[in-house]
């Protein structure tokens, strides 16, 4: 009787297998957001597994326009265009402004601060040339079975990607 | 969209790089299922072989250092069930071989050793062993009642993992934020209400939850090998009963009162009876429940949204049917998409209802008849999570260990004729 029941059971997981052999990954996989698909809606920020979140904003320098009035950095309408924390987007002050020559400014994100919660996405994405976006970031990411942000992400911006190209960047080339 | 042309600089400023932290090597995935191979011989041979609850403890440590805090709980083979679900129904998605492993290994042991994953393996299973101070005995209604929850949650896990609407052992999994140290205030909660509760109750988790241990139980029912104690030589001091903190050592049939065939007859008819209705009852309800569960999918609920608009029932656009009409896909495709959906939700969601009848009636079968006779303290192999403790606790057991440890300093054949070693030898 069991031995007919042990039997059962191993043919049943052999088929199992068999079924999902063809659709098992030779490659490993890892969560990433599309960034042409985000829409900024900040549920990155608070529906990862970890917090603060695994998703953080990134630069694309070469994208950037180095603007004076930086609208993924300025309040909508901020007292002066200078970094005083009321004039400043980002709810923890993790967009850090640098004046280059005149009359352009960097733009850099401190990792370490951003929630991603999307803000100065939106704002760059809207008003600006969208340099910043949403990413992943695989040191902090711990690969969940299923990416619980993926589960609420109102564009179904997030999938799995083959590890070895574990990033989506926004580039000129694509953007123009 | 470039609104403002990036600048020429002319004091040679360079661009800073993006940088591009790379996931866990490839290579680490071998890793963990080594790790796991290793660690399920192991706690085969602690607990078949050595049958030593020191060794199968400290594995037990190892397994939450190693995939509790190390790999912060994921990936696990109770997840895993969900991703494979997934894969089985949805061609989209790829399933990471290692997810694969991860899911059959424990089952195949199962098959053969019994339920040692649980024993010292799963990073789950694991925590909730180490809290166990005085555990109690349940009322045996509660305990039967409470013992089918598993296998209705790992019906609705497959059913949401199918669909592609969501992964409930994940989302619901007490222990995880606990790993990482990190999560919703409810999960860290819930995990410290599960530990707590833990203490009393052994492991809550795994014997009134866990569907994955629904998969495992079933396996090791049918298994080669199973945690055993000595029948032969048990005095029915029920030691093992009061050492197991899961109330798994079942009472030798013996000194129940039997029932007569006329009575177990009637008894038969009527719950037989009974568990056909639960299961057409159940497929009923599953149905019934269908349209509400569905609304979990997020396409699904998308699609509602979109209608709701469009009828003028709902007022505010929400981010995701923002995202959907800037996307200029018209909402016919939607429709038609949340519809395939829905209908898989209610052929699956009537499957899973007769599933809950079906293990209903299952138990309340198993509860009138009796198909095992037993002649002294076993444990169950369905319910046994293979953890030595009973081994400890058994005097005979312990004089077994003492003979065993005394044949080997003291040859057999140097003994006294006639002592009493040639019963055992
Ligand atoms: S949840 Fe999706 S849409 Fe919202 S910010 Fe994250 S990736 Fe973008
Ligand atoms: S605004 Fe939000 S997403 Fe942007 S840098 Fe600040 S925390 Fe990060
Ligand atoms: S996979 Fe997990 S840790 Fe990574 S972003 Fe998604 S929810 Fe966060
Ligand atoms: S019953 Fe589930 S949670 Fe408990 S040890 Fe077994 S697999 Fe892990
Ligand atoms: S502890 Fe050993 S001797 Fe006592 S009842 Fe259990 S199996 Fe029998």
């Amino acid at each position: 009787m069991r031995e007919t029941a042990r039997t059962a059971a191993m043919a049943g997981l052999g088929v199992l297998v068999g079924g999902i052999a063809l659709k098992t990954g030779a490659s490993h996989t890892v969560w990433q957001i599309d960034p042409y698909k985000c829409s900024w809606c900040g549920l990155c920020a608070t529906a990862c597994v970890l917090q603060p979140s695994a998703v953080k904003c990134v630069q694309i320098y070469p994208m950037c326009g180095y603007c004076k009035l930086c609208t993924g950095y300025f309040e909508p309408e901020p007292n002066a265009l200078n970094t005083a924390a009321e004039n400043q987007l980002c709810p923890t002050g993790a967009i850090k402004r640098r004046a280059l020559e005149d009359p352009y400014f960097e733009y850099s994100i401190e990792e370490e601060l951003c929630i991603g919660c999307a803000k100065c996405v939106k704002g760059c994405t809207l008003f600006g040339n969208g340099s910043f976006h949403l990413q992943i970031r695989h040191d902090r990411c711990v690969n969940c079975n299923e990416c619980s942000i993926a589960v609420v992400c109102p564009a179904q911006a997030i999938s799995r990607v083959p590890a070895d190209q574990p990033y989506k960047f926004k580039s000129r080339e694509h953007h123009a | 969209m470039e609104r403002f042309p990036p600048p020429d600089f002319e004091s040679g400023y360079t661009f800073p790089p993006t940088t591009a932290p790379p996931p866990r090597a490839d290579l680490m995935q071998y890793v963990d299922v080594a790790v796991l191979l290793a660690a399920l011989a192991l706690a085969a041979y602690f607990v078949l072989k050595l049958r030593s609850r020191k060794h199968v403890f400290w594995l037990t440590v190892f397994s939450v250092a190693y995939f509790g805090f190390y790999r912060k709980g994921c990936i696990c083979s109770v997840g895993s069930t969900q991703d494979v679900a997934l894969a089985l129904f949805n061609s989209h998605y790829t399933l990471p071989w290692s997810v694969l492993a991860f899911f059959l290994l424990p089952l195949v042991f199962a098959l053969f050793f019994g339920r040692v994953f649980c024993a010292a393996v799963c990073p789950l299973g694991a925590i909730q062993e180490l809290v166990v101070v005085k555990p109690r005995t349940l009322p045996p209604w509660l305990e039967h009642g409470l013992s089918v929850i598993p296998f209705i949650y790992l019906g609705a896990g497959i059913l949401f993992a199918a669909t592609g609407s969501a992964f409930l052992f994940c989302q619901y999994d007490p222990f995880v934020s606990l790993y990482r140290r990190s999560g919703a205030f409810a999960m860290v909660a819930l995990g410290g209400v599960f530990l707590l509760l833990g203490t009393m109750i052994g492991r809550p988790y795994c014997r009134f939850l866990c569907p994955y241990g629904a998969l495992l139980s079933l396996c090791s029912r049918v298994s080669r090998h199973n945690v055993t104690l000595l029948p032969d030589d048990c005095v029915h001091c029920q030691l093992c009963d009061v050492a197991c903190p899961y109330g798994a050592i079942r009472e030798p049939t013996g000194l129940l009162p039997t029932p007569t065939p006329q009575q177990l007859w009637q008894r038969r008819l009527v719950f037989g009876g009974l568990a056909v209705l639960l299961v057409l009852g159940g497929g009923w309800l599953g149905r019934q429940l269908a349209v509400p569960f569905s609304k979990l999918n997020p396409t699904v609920a998308l699609a509602e949204q979109v209608a709701a608009e469009a009828t003028g029932k709902a007022w505010q656009m929400t981010d995701a049917s923002k995202v959907f009409h800037d996307s200029g896909k018209p909402a016919e495709e939607l429709y038609a998409q949340a519809l395939r959906i829905r209908q898989r939700f209610t052929v699956g969601g009537m499957l899973w209802g007769a599933l809950a009848g079906l293990v209903l009636g299952v138990k309340l079968l198993s509860l009138v008849q009796f198909d095992r006779r037993r002649c002294s303290f076993e444990p169950d192999p369905g319910q046994c999570v293979a953890c030595a403790r009973c081994y400890t606790h058994c005097p005979n057991e312990q004089a077994r260990i003492k003979r065993e440890q005394r044949a080997k300093t003291i040859p057999l054949s140097a003994a006294p004729a006639g002592a009493s070693v040639t019963k055992n030898a």
